[in-house]
């Protein structure tokens, strides 16, 4: 796992490619190296747009406004969540629970955490995303 | 006369409202205004709503100052606050906040006070000496400690945790392990972050007396891929452990070695059941394993694997430095000790509340939460996470004790509580909860990977239909909940009719249901 996490952190996602390297280096077989890769949600499986946003989907955030914050961000990015904009400006992924309750509703917006979002704010901090091309 | 201590927490809570800025305008405005300070990022005092929350320390007390915004700071170097000069923002001296004075902090003693990545903090607040004391005993003598304190999993499933020790220590082998689940999932509850990133030594030194008690010689943390901050200040503190003699070869001097590895999960709620994560500590698929054999006698790569949750380890400090007798003192029943509690939802005062067990969920959401955050009624709590019951209003007046919250139909979980006001819809949580649970389930066992799926089908069918057909489909959704407790190996499958049959047998108007549709 140590491995797959450096390769999503180079590339921001898993390419097939690597998993019969994977089980060559590690002596493993290739089915043993696709599940693991498969199994866990970080994963991805296909390249992520230039910025990334994570919105909390459990209950805490759920009771704070994370489901009226949720759709707005759909509509805002006009993509679901595990979707791409056609630009590839944003990928916008589910996460459940950032052990940020007690400032709920939370999201990740890139690698930074964010508390009481509200769709004011959310619009606020995606305006100076300018993140370069990977 | 010193300089004077800024604190500004470094917590993943504080950053996400904007801590770090705040940090950064400090130091820049202390610089054009040629004052001497001195910051320190401590770890976060559990008062959330008041985040950032920035400390002054001059002379002998801390003054509060929040929430913080980086366009604050001018104006309160303006109000002379390096000399408690007064400031709309200023909170009095932090202890004195009721929030924390009406607390009992055992576990979380330090938490927000010292600098969580300073070995020499966590000496000058009474740190190691747990250790200390565990390395003059036998190893059976520390583990009768911790079985004398009545100290039971903090994780959720409660089982007194000088048991699971006492096995792991009396099975013989050439390799044992000491595994520490931080793979905090559970919605609502951030306590072991807050460890984490607030006092790691504490947990780095209960793990250290677990493999001194236990005979272990590894030991490692098994963290969630959303807590980066935590994972960055425990590779930190285990390095300082490492350079002064506390972790390596040679623990204190004593010739006992204890080595101990960070590793992070990958997003997959099922690594916090122990045997998932030992799977996925192998480099596997977290896939749960039957049991027996059980971890303590056969767990990572076959070998006697204590595995104890953040909270349950860093408990062990206090019970070690001031006796199993003292421990017990504290909580109610079979639940002794002091339980951090985790406040959160749609709540006035969010935070963390360290309290002896027996404190109710009345006392907790009202004296300390100040109720919910929009002024609207408090209609229902969930109590444990994404798999605890939920309870009406009326029902609050329970303790919060692992035996009395499970007479009732619910659990304690972690500590967590989810408080949500009227405009909540009990149906939708319960549907969420069986997606939930499709979406998490390792796949291993049929009723959970299966009848979580087929468990939103039922519960849209009931929204859907009337008459006959809905209450039919109400039975069928209770068939469906016993099949899963009855039928799934591990506490997903087998809790999450929980959330479920709780919102329907105390929310049946949300579903359409009479009342007493289901008993």
């Amino acid at each position: 796992m140590p491995i797959l996490r450096c390769i999503q952190d180079e590339l921001g996602w898993v390419p097939r490619d690597c998993v019969p390297m994977l089980a060559e280096i590690l002596n493993l077989s290739r089915a043993e190296v696709y599940g693991v890769v498969t199994f866990y949600h970080d994963f991805r499986h296909a390249p992520p747009g230039r910025n990334v946003i994570k919105v909390c989907r459990a209950e805490s955030c759920q009771a704070a406004g994370g489901v009226a914050l949720a759709e707005h961000i759909k509509r805002r990015l006009g993509i679901d969540f595990g979707e791409t904009t056609h630009d590839h400006a944003f990928t916008l992924e589910a996460v459940y629970c950032l052990g940020n309750c007690a400032c709920s509703p939370a999201a990740v917006i890139d690698d930074d955490l964010v508390g009481r979002v509200t769709p004011a704010r959310f619009d606020e901090k995606i305006a100076h995303l300018n993140r370069p091309d990977r | 006369m010193s300089e004077p201590v800024i604190f500004v927490p470094r917590d993943s809570g504080a950053l996400s409202l904007g801590a770090e800025s705040v940090a950064l305008a400090i130091a820049t405005e202390a610089q054009r205004r040629g004052k001497q300070v001195r910051i320190v990022r401590n770890g976060s005092r559990g008062v959330y709503w008041l985040e950032p929350m920035v400390e002054v320390a001059t002379g002998g007390s801390r003054i509060a100052y929040g929430p913080v915004a980086a366009e604050d700071v001018s104006g309160l170097f303006d109000a002379n606050w390096l000399d408690g000069g007064a400031h709309r923002l200023a909170l009095g001296p932090t202890e004195e906040l009721p929030y924390l004075k009406k607390q009992e902090r055992l576990t979380f003693a330090r938490v927000g006070i010292t600098d969580p990545v300073s070995v020499d903090d966590y000496l000058s607040h009474g740190g190691y000496r747990g250790l200390q004391r565990a390395l003059s005993l036998t190893s059976p003598a520390v583990v009768e400690e911790v079985v004398l304190s009545g100290l039971r999993g903090r994780g959720g499933a409660g089982f007194p945790a000088g048991i699971k020790w006492r096995t792991t220590q009396q099975t013989d082998a050439s390799q044992k392990y000491i595994v520490c689940n931080a793979d905090e999932g559970d919605s609502g509850t951030f306590s072991d972050r807050m460890i984490m990133e607030g006092d790691p030594f504490v947990l780095i030194e209960g793990m250290t007396v677990a493999a001194i008690a236990v005979g272990a010689t590894q030991g490692y943390i098994y963290v969630r891929s959303e807590y980066p901050h935590a994972i960055r200040i425990l590779s930190e503190a285990i390095r300082g452990a490492e350079q002064r003699g506390y972790l390596g070869s040679d623990v204190c001097g004593s010739g006992k070695a204890f080595k101990l590895d960070v590793r992070v999960g990958a997003g997959a709620y099922i690594c916090g059941e122990e045997t998932a994560m030992l799977e996925s500590l192998e480099g596997k698929r977290g896939m749960v394993r039957f049991k027996p054999p059980l971890p303590a006698i056969a767990g990572l790569f076959g070998k006697p694997t204590v595995i104890n949750n953040v909270i349950t380890l860093s408990s062990v400090p206090t019970i070690l430095e001031k006796g199993g007798a003292f421990y017990k003192n504290f909580g109610m029943g079979r639940s002794l000790g002091t339980l951090p509690i985790q406040l959160a939802g749609n709540v006035k005062y969010p935070g963390l509340i360290e309290k002896a067990f027996g404190v109710t969920l009345r006392e907790i959401i009202y004296e300390y939460g100040g109720g919910t955050a929009s002024g609207r009624p408090v209609r229902a709590v969930q109590i444990g996470g994404p798999l605890g019951a939920y309870f009406p209003e009326a029902m609050l007046d329970l303790p919060l004790d692992y035996e009395a919250i499970a007479a009732k139909g619910g659990l304690l979980g972690h500590g967590g509580i989810v408080v949500f006001d009227d405009t909540v819809d009990m149906l939708r949580q319960a549907r969420y909860a069986m997606e939930f649970c499709a979406l998490e389930s390792c796949g291993k066992c049929t009723p959970c990977r299966i009848g979580s799926t087929r468990g939103v089908e039922v519960i849209d069918r009931i929204q859907a239909s009337r008459g006959r057909s809905k209450s039919d489909s109400a039975a069928l959704l209770r068939d469906l909940c016993d099949t899963m407790t009855a039928g799934s190996l591990c506490a997903l499958g087998g809790l999450t009719p929980l959330p479920v049959m709780s919102a329907l047998r105390h929310f049946p108007q949300d579903f359409g249901l009479p009342a007493n549709a289901i008993s």
